[in-house]
């Protein structure tokens, strides 16, 4: 029988969460990031914590609830352009910023859950990222040494799930919600559809329930488009 | 002179059947509109598709559809669906075979800055780190001059840079411009462009030949 990683609801997801903490939140800009686990977040009104995330959302939405409440401490990140809260905090020096090459943030991740303490990688020899990193030349090309990244607490979102925490993702929303699965102390996992054991395929289960520690069931998302790109219909 | 699309046309002429290929945020994603029907080429976007297509019919976007600048799209006939560690697998793996993107400051060594502007702009650097560090051809994509009409072209980078020695072909609304030996090399201007134009709008080294030919768009 299955281990049941099964838990009511967001409430109880997200048990023994605490100031000062680490959180990893997955998600792409606002596409397959966590957002009822935000949502507690900002009710819980945890303090001081560092968030691990690609972005930090916009002004009014994802990440950006949490700057809203002062909430967050430090920020890991790749690209944080779309937030003006987030700027006017970073620049006064109420935030702290790491940002980091977002292949070297992915790696990171899948480095903390996979066991792996660090790697080495070309990515950013030469720039600010690199100070204070070793650095190493293999085949004659310079790389820097680059840590596993693991958190207390991964919020991943995933588009089906089942009650042994085995996940399938919807096309790029995809994104980090897999690495960080992985590299979290307990990963909360909540998704948009919870299926009976048995229904997902597990040939095409993209992470395996033993990463995962809790899982429920979300709703009301509203799955915010950043950028509405379209063609016109006619013809 | 050319316009955003004029520069996408041209770098268009520089992506080869068979090739995977990266595109940037602003000018590099217009490229894609411009290459020729019957090519083989797939387009990548570093949050994780390939086999990207264009933007979705009205009303038929999808939030779980992105690409690397949050813009709706599609997939086409083919395409896959990849986390981020796999995705610059590709990348620092050298499974992509041609970069394009936009750059602040390039210099005559190949140095590319275009993540931050120390006290005013502080975005990120997003992949843009990862996919210069990694990829065998790198085109920038950019206009020749900043705003205040001084030179992007420089002899090295002010701004923190995002990759060294790594760019080897700059595209402009100006000129096609290679990067060897510490120099910057004039290799085709724009249509109506004369090389005194260019030679004034670029700081760094120019190294101009003998016949400098138009682009053929």
């Amino acid at each position: 029988m299955a281990i049941s990683k099964l838990v009511s609801g967001v409430e109880t997801a997200c048990m023994g969460v605490e100031d000062g903490m680490t959180f990893m939140l997955g998600g792409f800009g606002l596409c397959g990031i966590p957002e009822n686990c935000i949502e507690e977040l900002v009710r819980l009104g945890v303090k001081d914590v560092t968030c691990i995330s690609n972005n930090a959302g916009v002004d009014n939405f994802g990440l950006g609830r949490l700057l809203q409440g002062h909430q967050i401490r430090k920020m890991i990140s790749s690209y944080v352009g779309e937030n003006d809260e987030f700027e006017r905090q970073m620049l006064s020096g109420e935030l702290e910023v790491d940002l980091i090459p977002q292949g070297s943030l992915a790696e990171r991740c899948r480095a903390g859950g996979a066991g792996i303490p660090a790697f080495y990688t070309p990515a950013g020899f030469g720039t600010e990222v690199a100070e204070g990193k070793e650095v190493r030349d293999f085949d004659g090309k310079p790389h820097i040494l680059e840590s596993a990244l693991t958190s207390d607490f991964a919020f991943v979102k995933a588009w089906r799930g089942d009650e042994a925490g085995n996940l399938v993702f919807k096309a790029t929303a995809r994104n980090f919600n897999p690495m960080m699965a992985m590299a979290g102390k307990i990963t909360v996992a909540e998704v948009e559809e919870l299926v009976p054991l048995g229904t997902l395929d597990p040939n095409e289960i993209h992470t395996p329930g033993i990463f995962v520690q809790r899982i429920f069931q979300g709703d009301s998302y509203e799955k915010r488009i950043e950028q509405r790109t379209v063609r016109p219909l006619n013809n | 002179m050319l316009d955003k699309n004029g520069i996408a046309t041209r770098i268009a002429q520089e992506v080869q059947d068979g090739q995977y290929v990266n595109l940037g945020i602003g000018i590099p994603t217009l490229v894609a509109n411009h290459i020729p029907n019957g090519m083989n080429v797939e387009f990548q976007s570093e949050n994780g598709i390939l086999g990207m297509g264009p933007f979705p019919f009205e009303g038929s976007e999808d939030a779980d559809l992105i690409n690397a600048g949050k813009q709706t799209i599609t997939a086409l006939p083919g395409a896959v669906y990849f986390d981020s560690a796999t995705s610059f697998a590709m990348i620092r793996g050298r499974h992509v075979q041609l970069t394009v993107l936009g750059a602040m400051e390039v210099s005559s060594t190949g140095d590319i800055a275009n993540w931050k502007i120390p006290g005013k702009m502080v975005k990120g650097m997003g992949g843009a780190m990862d996919l210069v560090a990694s990829a065998d051809n790198i085109v920038v994509a950019m206009m020749h001059t900043n705003r205040a009409g001084e030179s992007k072209l420089l002899p090295q980078c002010s701004l923190p840079l995002t990759g060294v020695a790594c760019v080897k072909r700059v595209v402009t609304n100006l000129a096609v411009i290679d990067i060897k030996d510490g120099a910057f090399h004039l290799v085709e201007r724009a249509p109506g462009v004369s090389v005194e134009d260019i030679k004034s709008a670029t700081a760094g080294k120019l190294i101009i030949p003998d016949s400098v030919p138009e682009m053929n768009l």
